[in-house]
């Protein structure tokens, strides 16, 4: 690591981008606090990741492009979301094969990319100071963090330095939520009915907040506590740990 | 075959009615919570877990590519000890083979063993129309049966139905009235009706787990002694497998017995695990008076030089589904071939078309819990995408998803116009804010909206504000 201050681009992603902003204000926000210089490159959009899961990979490659070239002049990549730096990390390397050079881009790219409490807990040794939230909350491990990056002690052992915080767990943290992307609308009364598990085992935990690493989950699951009518507050987990919870959630 | 109509292609409509039925989640929660619980505990005592499905799975590799080489093998060593090996190449030529040894022998009633690959080649249907009796020794098989239903899972076929079901289903169809509704009674009243057909059987038909090669062994993994009933009883025995059950030794095997215990019930290992060598010899005391062993192909060589051959290496133990968000709401029917849950939604598209079973490798949220889960480790998730790619360049992905991402592509590359189209969704969604600060109902996620709130999105964007300078 040089002596300067790391030139962190932020991944913002589509979702936070449009639906939840605080996300990615809260993600800036912990990014420089760790200790790193903010960058959000001009030319982002998406990952690629709705074209690839449809098996549109000339679709997904064209975009996967594109970010390789706007994020490669950066020393990391941080996205709030294990789904998108997943994505990164793990599956462009299959919509470039047979591609020596584009590999290799590739695979630089795929290194300094890192999901969002990956990147602040074990790459930048930090920890939250002086941020207090007197609630009790459950947290649901987003399946492509957890699974393909391995996202599960990070959010935990960085949630655990905010004051007054109480982590209760959640049955069946490891089960999907019935996201799935464009699963949900595809199957919207199977995804439907995963999610109503889900919720039931929300409500169990007696929680008032439930946090996740990955806002499509969290859409989900909050979309369906508030149409059941539960007074559980959705967050991303950086919101938390920036200290920026405020209003109803997501 | 009996019960409701077996096929892939009705998964929406089939999931549907499953999803409207209330007594089918009571039974998959209590199955579900059941068997997971029960793998999760036998693995904290498995350290070497991992170890073991590398290994698994390079020996399966490792003999399908020396399939023809391990069949042979395994041929010749299943004659020497007596038995008699058949070669099918189509579920009809199997089934054919197996009526033809039955009628061979004047056989009226068959007792069978629960095997998947017997329900793959329409075993059951190809009995029925021989006019030969089939006898399903299995507890759940026995229920399904009864019920005139189809296997929903494929280590416990009757899955589907609650322990309240099943006693109200004894009640009507076993001759003795019902003692009480615990499993005790149950199972002692399906003994009391299975008993003297055991005796009276002039065929027992059994799948098998592993066929050994070295040996010519054919090994079968089960909890509740019906295997040996089945084929130690009648004259005849009759094995029907597929070819991708082969491993080269007896030591290889034992790897898989570790792994298919823990994984399938997550016991440490089943009441029964029995190894067939050929018929009764001179001077043994009981055993079937022929053998005769059927092995399947029905596309499996064609899976082989593929990117389906992975699915190959699967040993048929049930933790994919155990462990799917999907099957715990739809349970198995809704996948509409013989095998469910992700091995299903893979295996069957290649056992039937892409086009029949074009719903299954979709309806998946590639969570990778299969995966995770699978002991031989099947790529169940990457190949269900591998299955949707070839879906998309064959033209059979559906008109609605094509245009989607293709507007959404189009969109995504060209980033100042993706920043007119965000700004403009955002403005476009809040005008269906409701009074919860929410939205409950938008056009064109209907699907969406009809169980679920959709989150307030903005106000603006957030590239928009930070470009304006709100940190």
């Amino acid at each position: 690591m040089p002596d300067r201050k790391p030139d962190v681009a932020l991944f913002v992603t589509c979702l936070a981008d449009v639906m939840r902003p605080n996300v990615a204000f809260a993600a800036a926000r912990l990014i420089e606090a760790a200790g790193a210089v903010v960058h959000v490159p001009d030319a982002q959009t998406c990952c690629g990741q709705p074209g690839f899961n449809a098996g549109a990979d000339a679709a997904a490659r064209a975009i996967a492009e594109r970010v390789i070239e706007a994020f490669l002049p950066y020393d990391y990549v941080v996205a709030p979301s294990g789904s998108c730096a997943g994505m990164i990390k793990t599956h462009y390397a299959a919509l470039f094969a047979g591609e020596p050079d584009w590999l290799l881009k590739q695979e630089e790219l795929a290194a300094k990319t890192f999901e969002l409490t990956q990147f602040l807990h074990g790459v930048m040794n930090w920890r939250p100071e002086g941020v207090s939230l007197k609630a009790t909350a459950t947290y649901h491990d987003s399946c492509s963090g957890l699974r393909e990056l391995g996202v599960k002690a990070e959010p935990r052992a960085l949630l655990a330095g905010i004051d007054g915080l109480e982590l209760r767990p959640l049955a069946g943290e490891e089960a999907c939520c019935g996201f799935g992307g464009a699963f949900c609308v595809k199957y919207p009364d199977i995804s439907g009915a995963i999610v109503a598990d889900k919720a039931r085992a929300i409500r169990a935990t007696g929680a008032d907040i439930l946090l996740a690493g990955d806002l499509g989950c969290l859409m989900n699951m909050a979309g369906k506590l508030s149409r059941d009518g539960t007074p559980v507050r959705c967050f991303h987990v950086a919101e938390a740990l920036a200290g920026m919870i405020e209003g109803d959630g997501i | 075959m009996s019960g409701p109509a077996a096929t892939p292609a009705a998964f929406r409509e089939q999931a549907a009615a499953a999803l409207a039925r209330p007594q089918l989640k009571v039974a998959l929660d209590r199955a579900t919570a059941l068997l997971q619980g029960r793998r999760r505990e036998v693995m904290a005592d498995y350290p070497e877990f991992q170890a073991a499905r590398d290994a698994a799975a390079r020996i399966k590799d490792h003999t399908l590519e020396n399939l023809d080489h391990y069949a042979a093998e395994f041929a010749a060593a299943a004659e020497a000890s007596g038995a008699k090996v058949h070669w099918a190449e189509t579920p009809e030529e199997a089934t054919r083979i197996v009526v033809e040894i039955c009628k061979a022998r004047g056989a009226k009633s068959a007792t069978r063993v629960k095997s998947m690959l017997g329900e793959e080649i329409g075993l059951p249907a190809a009995l029925a129309a021989a006019g030969i009796e089939r006898v399903e020794t299995d507890l759940a098989e026995h229920i399904i049966q009864l019920a005139d239903e189809r296997p929903s899972h494929i280590v416990i076929p009757a899955l589907h139905k609650t322990q309240e079901e099943v006693a109200d289903l004894f009640q009507a169809k076993h001759a003795r009235p019902r003692a009480s509704d615990e499993v005790e009674a149950l199972v002692e009243s399906a003994r009391h009706e299975l008993r003297p057909k055991y005796v009276a059987a002039d065929v027992g038909i059994s799948g098998a787990n592993f066929l050994i090669a070295e040996t010519g062994s054919v090994a079968t993994v089960t909890n509740e002694g019906n295997a040996e009933l089945t084929t130690a009883l009648p004259p005849c025995h009759i094995v029907t497998v597929g070819v991708e059950k082969l491993v080269p030794t007896m030591e290889h095997a034992a790897v898989f017995l570790r792994l298919l215990a823990r994984s399938a019930l997550g016991s440490e290992f089943t009441q029964y695990v029995t190894f067939f060598n050929g018929p009764k010899r001179a001077g043994d005391r009981d055993g079937p008076e022929e053998m005769h062993i059927v092995l399947v192909d029905n596309r499996r060589t064609d899976m082989l030089g593929g990117d389906m051959r992975e699915m190959l290496r699967c040993i048929r133990c049930g933790a994919c589904m155990n462990h799917c968000p999907v099957y715990s709401v739809i349970g198995g029917h809704p996948y509409g071939g013989t095998y469910p849950g992700p091995m299903g939604s893979v295996l069957t598209p290649a056992l039937t078309s892409l086009e029949e079973a074009g719903d299954l490798p979709n309806a998946c949220t590639l969570n990778g819990r299969c995966q995770e889960v699978c002991p031989v480790k099947i790529p169940l998730t990457d190949m269900m995408r591998a299955m949707r790619e070839r879906q998309w360049r064959q033209g059979l992905t559906k008109a609605r998803s094509r245009w989607a991402i293709r507007a959404w592509a189009a969109l995504a590359r060209r980033p100042l116009i993706y920043r007119l189209a965000t700004r403009a969704a955002v403005i476009g969604m809040r005008r269906f804010l409701a009074s919860n600060g929410r939205i409950r109902n938008l056009p064109l996620a209907g699907g969406w909206t009809a169980s679920r709130d959709m989150t307030a999105p903005g106000p603006r964007t957030f590239m928009s504000e930070w470009k304006r300078g709100r940190r």
